[in-house]
C-alpha cells in the first residue's frame, strides 16, 4: 500500500515547478528535522523484508516475478527468469537513503561533517578488520611524525619471544648498516625526562619564539649534542668489540681446522673437493665428447635373396598394375617410370649405372658372396675408366661386355617369367630364387635353358670381340647430324655398330656435360632415322636394327619425352603423305619395310596396351587405316599385309581389345585363297573385292606343291621384292602366307573369345574356313590349324550377357524443409572486421549505459520528490498539532476561564 | 592501197598458220582476229551465202568492189577452218588463242551478220560458228577440260549459253547416234566438263550478259531452262561408264535439278541409278531426296532400299559422309515405324563391327541418335530377358528382320575397340541417353590422320614406357612376329 502512493507521489513530483518550490520548501525546512526523517521513513514493506529471511522471501509468490519468455531454448540457462522486484526496490531505496538523502540534507549548508575514520563507510569490511587497520594507520602517524629525532626508540622486533636483534649476534656477517639500530639510547623517555616532552621539540620547528625560549634552547642544544656524542662513541666502542670478537671465532676455526686434520684420518672434506675439480672436468669433457663423437649408423639390413625377389616382385606387380591401370583408361601420374632403382644421390638425369651395381651385399646359402663383389668392383673399375678416360689399353672391357649382357639376357627372362609368374604365383617363387641367385652356378644353368641364346663358344665371342675392340677408339663425339652419325657407323660391323652408339651414349653422358642431354636426345632422333634407312636399303640390314635396338631401348628410357617426340613426328609424317595419296589416289600403297619396323620398334619401346598412348594411338590408327585402305595386288602385298596383321596382334595381345581391320583382312586373305568364287556366303570388306583382278592371288596354281611345302618364317624383306622363280616356290610362298594367316586368326580367337558379338566377327571367317577351303586340298598343317579354328569358333558358348542399362540414381524430389543453416553471430549483422565490430559493441555497451543512467537518474529524482513531499507533509502535520496543541491550550483556559467564571456566576 | 595489202596480208596470214611453230601460230592468230574483226566491222566481207563451186566462177560477173569482197570471205571462211582445226592442237596456247578469236569472230559476226537478215532475230546469232566450235571441243580424241574451263568465261553470257547448250545436245545426239549409243571415254569426259561449267541464273532478273543483243527466245529463261534440260536429258538417255554416272550423280542434286524446268523428268535416271546398288545408288540418293523434299515425288520401298543399301562397304567408299548427312536425314523424321528404326540401328551396329575408326566415330552417334529420337527403340539398349539374337542379317525386308527382338551387343563389344574415343562412344549406352541428340556433321569429314593428330599434338607429362627391357627386333609382344617373320 505504501508503495504505490509513493509512487504516486513520484509522478506527481516529476513536473519542473513543482520540484523547485519543493526543493526551496525543504532546505528550510530540513534544518530542525533532519534526525528523525528518515527512522519514520522506513516502510512497511522494507519492515516486512527484513524481518523475513530471503528464503522466504524467494518462496512467496507475492514477491516473486516472474518473466516470460518468447522462446523456450534448450540447454540455456538464463539468469533472469525470476525477478524479486520488492527486494530489489528495497535495496536501492536504501542505497539512495545513504547516499542521495545525505547529499540532499546537506545541499546548501557551509559546513558539514566528515567522517574520516578509516572505512567508516565499507560495509564489506569486517570491523575488527576495521580496527585493526585504524590502529595501524594510528600508530603509523604517530611513527612518521616522531621518525626525525627518535635515534633508538623503535620497540624491540622479537622472533619466538626472543630479540631479533640479540639473534642477530650470532651471525658471523655484520650489517654496517646497523647505525640506527645502535642510535636507541636516546629513548623517549629520556628525551622526556630531560626537557619535558617531544611535544615541545616538534614545536620547535614552528616560527615565533621568545627570547628566553632561545637562550634554553641553546643550551639544550649543547646538551643534546653532547648526548649524541657521548652515544656515538659508546657505539664505536661496542663495534670495536664485536669486531675483535668474531676475529677470535675465526682464528679458532682456523685453529680448529689443522687439529682437525690429525685428529682424523679422512682427508677434510675441503681439501677433497679441491683434488676432485679436474677430475671432474675431465670426466665431463668425456662425456661432451661421447655426445659429439659420431655415432655408429644403424647400417641396412643385409638382404636375402627371397627378400630381393620379393622387392622385385612387388617393384614389377607395380609396375603390372600401373599398366593395367592405363589400360582401363585411367590417368597415371608419376609412377609408371620403369626406372628400377633410384639412389638418394641420383641427379634425376636419366642416369642410371650399370645393372651390376643394382645388387646389394646379399647372403647365399649362408655365405656372403665376397667373392663375386670383388668381381663386379673390377669390371666396374673397367668400366669407368673406358667411358671417361679410355686410356685402358685393351682389357677385358670386350668380356665384360659381353658378361653385361648376358646378365641383361637373364634379368630380362627373369623378369618375363616373374611378370608371368604374377599371375600364377605357385610357380613363380621357384623360379626368382632360381634366376635371382646371383651366383655364376646359377646363370649359367638359365643360360642352358634359353635356347634362344646365341649358339657361339663364349670363346669365339671373345675373340671375335677383342678383334673388333682392336680397331674401335673407345670415345665418340656424339653426332651433330644425322650425316654425322652415318659416317659414323657407316662400314661397321651390326655388333661394332651398337658398340659405337653404346660409347658414345657413355662418354656423351647427361652428368658429364651440360649440353650432353640435348645431344643425345638429338642421337636417338638420328638412331630412329638411321634404322629407317637400314630398312630401307636393298637388301634390308635388318640385323644391324636388331643390334641396335638395346640401345635405343636404354636410351628410350633415359628420355622418354624426347623418345616421344620423335617417334610422333615419325607417324605424322607418315599419317600426314598417306593421307595426301588417299585423297589423290583414293588408295595407298603398303608402307614400306622401315614403317614396319617403326611400328615394330613402337612396340618394344612403348606399351601398347594403354587406353590411349601418345605414340601407341596413331601407331595402331595407322596400322588400321593401312590395312584398310592398301589394296592387295601382290605378294608382296600380301606380306606387307600379314605382317601389319603380326604387329597388329602384338599391339593387342595384352589389353585383348578389339582390332576390326585385323579380322576385315584376315578374312580377306583367306579370301584370297578361296578358288571358286561363286558363290560367296559372306561379304568381303574393301580393301578386298569379292571378284576381279589379284582376287586370286593366293589361290594354289598345282595342288601337288602341297606335299613338298614345310613351314619356314618368312624373311622381313619378303614384303618388298619376292625371288620366287618357279611356280612350286610361289606356291610355296602362298602355304605360308596362308598359315601365318590361319595362325593369326586362331590368336585372334583366342583374343576375342570373351566378346559377346564373337560369333559374329568370325561368321565370314567360319563360312570361308568350313565352305570354301575345306574343299580345297590343303596341307595336313595348315587342315589341323583349321580345324582348331573351326573348333574354337563353334565352341565358344553364346553367353550373351543380357543388355542393361546402368541404374542411375534418382533424382531426389524438391524437398520443402527449410534448410538449416548454423548461425554464428545473432541479431544484427555484425561489422565484418575486427575495428568495426570493436566499434559497434562499444556503441551497445555506451547506449546500455546511458539508458542506464538515465533510468537511475529518474529515479532519483523521484525518490528526492519523494523525500520532500513527506518532508512537506511531515511539516503540516507537525504544524497541525501544533495549532491543535495551541487550540487545545486555549480551549482549556478558555474552559478554565468559563468555569471560573461559571463559578464565580453561581 | 588499203584493200590490196588486206589481200595480201590475208595469204600471208593464212600461210603463216599453217607453220609449225607456235609462236608464229599464236600471233597470226591474233593478227587475223585483228584484220578479221575489223573487216566485219567495216562490212568489208561479202554477205549471204557463199556460192558454192570453183573459186573463180564466183567472181565471174562481179565487179571489183564485189569480187575483194567474196575474195575477203573466202579468205574468212578458210581462214575459220583453219582455226577450228587449231582447236585440236597439242599446245594449249596455240588453242586458247584459237578459242578466243573464233569467240571474237562470232562477236563480230553477231553484230554484223553475214547473212541477209531473215525475219527471224534468231539467226542474227553466228550458229554455225558455235557449233564448230563446242564440235570440236568436245572432241572425242582428246581431253580438252582446260580449254572448257577457258570457254567457261563466254559461257557467262547467256545468250552463247543458250546456243552452246543446243549445239551440245545435238553433238552429243549426232555422236552417239553414229555410234549405237557407244562412246569414247575422252568425249564423255569433254562433254561432262562443259555441261557441268553450264548453270544457269535463277531468276529472269539474272539474264542480263548478252553477247548480241538478243530478243526472242532466247532472252527468256524457261527457255533456257528448257535447253538445259533438254541438254542433259539427251546425254543421260545413253549408257555411260560407271565413273561418269558417279560424277554426274555428285553433281545432280547441287547444279542440275535446280535449274531443270521439270527436274521429275529426272525420276528414270535417278531410279535407274538407285536400283545399280554400290556407290552409285549411295549417289543417287541425294538426287532421290531433293525430288521427294521438293517435287513430291512418292518412291515405294524406298526405305527398304535404302536398308539394302547398308553394306560393309558403306564405311569404305568415299562418299560416306555424303551418305551418312543424308541417312540421317531421312531417319530425322518422327513418324517412322518403330521396327524400320530399330532395324536400321541394329543393321548399323552389326555393320560397325567391320568399319574402320573414322566411321565408327560416325556410326556410334548416329545409332543413338536414333535411339534419342524414337525412345521406345530404348529396348535394343535394355533388355534384361533376352539372350539370344534372333537378329536376321540376311533378311533384306526390315521388318522381317526382327531387330526390335534383339539387342545391341555389338555396340558393347565396341566398347573394347582399341581407339580411345571409339571406345568411350560405344560406352554412352551403358548409360541413359541425354535428351539433346549428337550433331555428327562435324564428325562427317573426319579422316584418320586428323585422329592421329589429336594424339600427335597432345603434349604430355610423362610418357609412359614399356618397361619389359627391349633386347631383339622380333621380340617382345607375344613374339606374333618373331614367330612368323624372320631378319633377313
Amino acid at each position: 500500500m505504501n508503495k504505490t502512493r509513493w509512487v504516486r507521489h513520484g509522478w506527481r513530483c516529476s513536473g519542473e515547478s513543482v520540484m523547485s518550490e519543493v526543493s526551496a520548501q525543504s532546505v528550510l525546512a530540513h534544518l530542525f528535522q533532519m534526525g528523525k526523517v528518515p527512522k519514520k521513513k522506513r516502510s512497511v514493506a522494507d519492515k516486512v523484508r527484513k524481518a523475513k529471511t530471503s528464503f522466504e522471501i524467494k518462496n512467496n509468490p507475492f514477491e516473486v516475478k516472474i518473466n516470460r519468455k518468447k522462446f523456450d531454448v534448450l540447454g540455456r540457462k538464463s539468469k533472469h527468469d525470476v525477478g524479486l522486484p520488492g527486494v530489489s526496490r528495497s535495496k536501492a531505496n536504501n542505497k539512495r537513503k545513504e547516499t542521495l538523502l545525505k547529499e540532499y540534507k546537506q545541499k546548501g549548508r557551509s559546513s558539514k561533517f566528515i567522517d574520516k575514520r578509516f572505512g567508516e563507510y565499507d560495509t564489506q569490511m569486517a570491523p575488527e578488520d576495521k580496527i585493526l587497520k585504524r590502529f595501524a594507520l594510528e600508530r603509523q602517524r604517530v611513527h612518521d611524525k616522531k621518525d626525525l629525532y627518535n635515534l633508538n626508540e623503535d620497540e624491540e622486533l622479537t622472533h619466538y619471544g626472543q630479540s631479533l636483534a640479540e639473534m642477530e649476534k650470532f651471525n658471523d656477517a655484520v650489517d654496517s648498516d646497523d647505525e640506527s639500530e645502535e642510535k636507541g639510547l636516546l629513548s623517549a623517555e629520556l628525551t622526556a625526562s630531560h626537557f619535558g616532552g617531544g611535544g615541545l621539540l616538534r614545536k620547535k620547528t614552528g616560527g615565533q619564539q621568545d627570547g628566553e625560549e632561545t637562550h634554553r634552547a641553546k643550551s639544550r642544544q649543547e646538551l643534546i649534542d653532547e648526548l649524541i656524542q657521548k652515544s656515538k662513541q659508546e657505539k664505536r666502542e661496542r663495534q670495536v668489540r664485536k669486531e675483535e670478537s668474531q676475529e677470535l671465532t675465526e682464528k679458532l676455526d682456523q685453529e680448529w681446522k689443522s687439529i682437525q686434520a690429525l685428529l682424523v684420518k679422512k682427508t677434510p672434506k675441503c681439501d677433497r673437493a679441491e683434488e676432485e675439480k679436474p677430475k671432474l672436468e675431465q670426466y665431463d669433457m668425456m662425456v661432451r665428447e661421447l655426445v659429439f663423437d659420431m655415432k655408429a649408423q644403424p647400417s641396412e639390413k643385409l638382404k636375402t635373396p627371397e627378400e630381393l625377389a620379393r622387392e622385385e616382385r612387388e617393384k614389377l606387380q607395380k609396375l603390372e598394375s600401373d599398366r593395367l591401370r592405363r589400360m582401363m583408361g585411367e590417368e597415371v601420374e608419376e609412377s609408371s617410370q620403369s626406372q628400377s632403382h633410384i639412389s638418394a644421390d641420383d641427379l634425376h638425369d636419366g642416369f642410371i649405372l650399370d645393372k651390376d651395381d643394382e645388387k646389394t651385399l646379399s647372403y647365399q646359402d649362408g655365405k656372403w658372396n665376397i667373392e663375386e663383389e670383388a668381381d663386379k668392383d673390377k669390371t666396374e673399375e673397367d668400366d669407368e675408366e673406358e667411358g671417361h678416360s679410355g686410356e685402358v689399353e685393351d682389357g677385358d672391357a670386350g668380356e665384360e661386355e659381353e658378361e653385361e649382357e648376358e646378365d641383361d639376357n637373364a634379368d630380362e627372362e627373369g623378369r618375363r617369367r616373374r611378370r608371368r609368374g604374377s599371375r600364377r604365383p605357385a610357380m613363380m617363387k621357384k623360379m626368382v630364387t632360381l634366376t635371382w641367385s646371383p651366383s655364376k652356378k646359377a646363370t649359367t644353368e638359365e643360360r642352358k635353358e634359353t635356347s634362344a641364346q646365341p649358339s657361339l663358344s663364349k670363346e669365339e665371342i671373345k675373340a671375335q670381340q677383342e678383334a673388333a675392340k682392336a680397331e674401335l677408339p673407345y670415345t665418340f663425339t656424339a653426332p651433330e647430324s644425322y650425316s654425322d652419325l652415318k659416317d659414323l657407323l657407316q662400314g661397321h660391323t651390326p655388333d661394332n655398330q651398337r658398340l659405337i652408339v653404346a660409347r658414345t651414349q657413355k662418354s656423351n653422358h647427361a652428368s658429364l656435360a651440360v649440353g650432353n642431354k640435348l645431344k643425345l636426345q638429338k642421337m636417338f632422333g638420328f638412331l630412329l632415322e638411321y634404322i629407317g634407312e637400314l630398312a630401307t636399303r636393298s637388301p634390308p640390314e635388318l640385323v644391324a636394327v636388331d643390334k641396335l635396338i638395346p640401345e635405343l631401348y636404354s636410351m628410350c628410357q633415359m628420355f622418354p619425352e624426347a623418345a616421344c617426340k620423335a617417334m610422333q613426328s615419325i607417324f605424322e609424317d607418315a599419317g600426314h603423305t598417306m593421307e595426301e595419296v588417299l585423297e589423290v589416289k583414293g588408295h595407298v600403297p603398303f608402307p614400306a619395310l622401315d614403317m614396319l619396323v617403326y611400328l615394330k620398334v613402337t612396340g618394344l619401346l612403348f606399351p601398347t596396351s594403354d587406353f590411349r598412348h601418345p605414340v601407341t594411338t596413331p601407331a595402331l590408327l595407322y596400322i588400321s587405316q593401312a590395312l584398310t585402305k592398301c589394296p592387295v595386288r601382290s605378294l608382296q602385298d600380301v606380306t606387307s599385309g600379314l605382317v601389319l596383321c603380326c604387329l597388329g596382334v602384338e599391339y593387342v595381345t595384352f589389353s585383348k581389345r578389339f582390332l576390326p581391320e585385323l579380322i576385315n583382312f584376315l578374312a580377306g586373305t583367306l579370301h584370297l585363297a578361296v578358288k571358286d568364287k561363286t558363290s560367296l556366303g559372306y561379304t568381303v570388306v574393301p580393301p578386298f573385292r569379292p571378284t576381279g583382278k589379284c582376287s586370286d592371288l593366293l589361290v594354289l596354281s598345282d595342288s601337288e606343291s602341297c606335299a613338298s611345302w614345310t613351314k619356314k618364317s618368312l624373311p622381313l624383306s619378303a614384303t618388298r621384292h619376292l625371288e620366287l622363280r618357279s611356280e612350286r616356290d610361289r606356291d610355296h610362298h602362298r602355304l605360308t602366307c596362308v598359315s601365318t594367316c590361319l595362325d593369326l586368326v586362331k590368336r585372334c580367337c583366342l583374343l576375342y573369345k570373351d566378346l559377346p558379338s564373337f560369333t559374329c566377327i568370325f561368321r565370314p571367317i567360319r563360312t570361308l574356313l568350313s565352305e570354301h577351303l575345306s574343299a580345297q586340298t590343303l596341307p595336313e598343317l595348315l587342315q589341323e590349324l583349321r580345324g582348331e579354328i573351326l573348333e574354337s569358333i563353334g565352341g565358344a558358348a553364346v553367353t550373351r550377357c543380357r543388355l542393361v542399362l546402368e541404374k542411375k540414381k534418382p533424382i531426389p524430389l524438391k524437398l520443402l524443409t527449410p534448410k538449416i543453416v548454423e548461425v554464428l553471430d545473432y541479431g544484427k549483422k555484425r561489422g565484418c572486421n575486427r575495428e568495426e565490430r570493436e566499434k559497434e559493441r562499444l556503441k551497445h555497451k555506451y547506449k546500455k549505459e546511458f539508458k542506464g543512467a538515465l533510468r537511475e537518474i529518474r529515479k532519483d529524482t523521484r525518490f528526492l520528490a519523494r523525500e520532500k513531499l513527506t518532508e512537506v507533509m511531515d511539516r503540516d502535520s507537525e504544524r497541525k498539532r501544533k495549532v491543535r496543541e495551541l487550540f487545545g491550550s486555549l480551549a482549556t483556559q478558555e474552559g478554565e476561564w468559563k468555569a471560573l467564571k461559571r463559578m464565580k456566576s453561581k | 592501197m588499203l584493200t590490196c595489202d588486206t589481200v595480201h596480208v590475208s595469204f600471208i596470214l593464212y600461210v603463216i598458220l599453217q607453220s609449225e611453230k607456235e609462236k608464229d601460230v599464236v600471233n597470226a592468230v591474233n593478227a587475223c582476229s585483228k584484220l578479221f574483226s575489223t573487216l566485219l566491222e567495216k562490212k568489208d566481207l561479202f554477205l549471204g551465202k557463199l556460192p558454192t563451186g570453183e573459186e573463180e566462177e564466183a567472181f565471174i560477173g562481179l565487179s571489183a568492189e564485189e569480187k575483194y569482197r567474196l575474195f575477203m570471205r573466202q579468205r574468212y571462211s578458210s581462214c575459220v577452218e583453219m582455226l577450228l582445226e587449231h582447236l585440236d592442237h597439242e599446245l594449249y596456247s596455240v588453242k586458247e588463242s584459237a578459242l578466243c578469236c573464233l569467240m571474237k569472230f562470232a562477236e563480230g559476226e553477231g553484230r554484223h551478220p553475214l547473212e541477209d537478215l531473215d525475219w527471224s532475230e534468231h539467226y542474227s546469232f553466228p550458229r554455225e560458228l558455235l557449233q564448230g566450235v563446242v564440235d570440236r571441243l568436245l572432241s572425242r580424241t582428246t581431253e580438252n577440260s582446260m580449254l572448257i574451263s577457258r570457254f567457261q568465261e563466254f559461257l557467262e553470257m547467256e545468250d552463247v549459253r543458250y546456243y552452246v547448250m543446243s549445239s551440245i545436245r545435238e553433238n552429243v545426239g549426232k555422236v552417239l547416234a553414229k555410234n549405237k549409243g557407244v562412246g569414247e571415254p575422252f568425249m564423255f569426259n569433254n562433254v561432262f566438263s562443259l555441261m557441268s561449267n553450264i548453270s544457269i541464273p535463277s531468276q529472269e532478273s539474272g539474264l542480263t550478259n548478252f553477247m548480241i543483243k538478243q530478243e526472242g527466245e532466247s532472252c527468256l529463261l524457261s527457255e533456257h531452262k528448257r535447253a538445259f534440260e533438254k541438254m542433259w536429258l539427251g546425254f543421260l538417255k545413253y549408257k555411260l561408264p560407271s565413273n561418269m554416272y558417279k560424277k554426274i550423280l555428285v553433281i545432280l542434286h547441287d547444279s542440275i535439278l535446280p535449274h531443270m524446268s521439270k527436274p521429275t523428268l529426272m525420276i528414270d535416271f535417278l531410279t535407274a541409278a538407285y536400283d545399280v546398288g554400290g556407290a552409285i545408288s549411295l549417289l543417287a540418293l541425294n538426287g532421290l531426296f531433293v525430288l521427294i523434299h521438293q517435287h513430291n515425288l512418292d518412291y515405294p520401298d524406298f526405305y527398304k532400299k535404302l536398308y539394302n543399301l547398308l553394306e560393309p562397304s558403306v564405311f569404305h567408299v568415299k562418299y560416306r559422309a555424303r551418305f551418312f548427312h543424308l541417312a540421317n536425314l531421312f531417319l530425322s523424321s518422327s513418324h517412322l515405324p518403330l521396327y524400320l528404326v530399330a532395324a536400321f540401328a541394329k543393321r548399323l551396329a552389326r555393320l560397325a563391327l567391320t568399319a574402320p575408326p573414322t566411321a565408327l566415330l560416325i556410326v556410334l552417334p548416329f545409332i543413338c541418335n536414333l535411339i534419342r529420337r524414337h525412345p521406345s527403340c530404348r529396348v535394343l539398349v535394355h533388355k534384361p530377358k533376352s539372350v539370344e539374337d534372333p537378329y536376321l542379317m540376311e533378311e533384306e525386308d526390315p521388318a522381317q528382320c526382327r531387330a526390335l527382338e534383339s539387342s545391341l551387343w555389338e555396340i558393347k563389344t565396341l566398347q573394347s575397340h582399341y581407339h580411345p574415343d571409339v571406345a568411350k562412344a560405344a560406352g554412352s549406352i551403358n548409360t541413359p541417353l541425354s535428351g539433346l541428340e549428337d550433331d555428327i556433321s562435324e564428325l562427317l569429314e573426319k579422316t584418320t590422320y586428323e585422329l592421329m593428330e589429336r594424339d600427335l599434338k597432345q603434349t604430355r607429362k610423362t610418357v609412359p614406357l614399356e618397361f619389359e627391357t627391349a633386347t631383339q627386333l622380333l621380340k617382345g609382344g607375344g613374339d606374333v612376329l618373331g614367330q612368323h617373320f624372320c631378319l633377313g
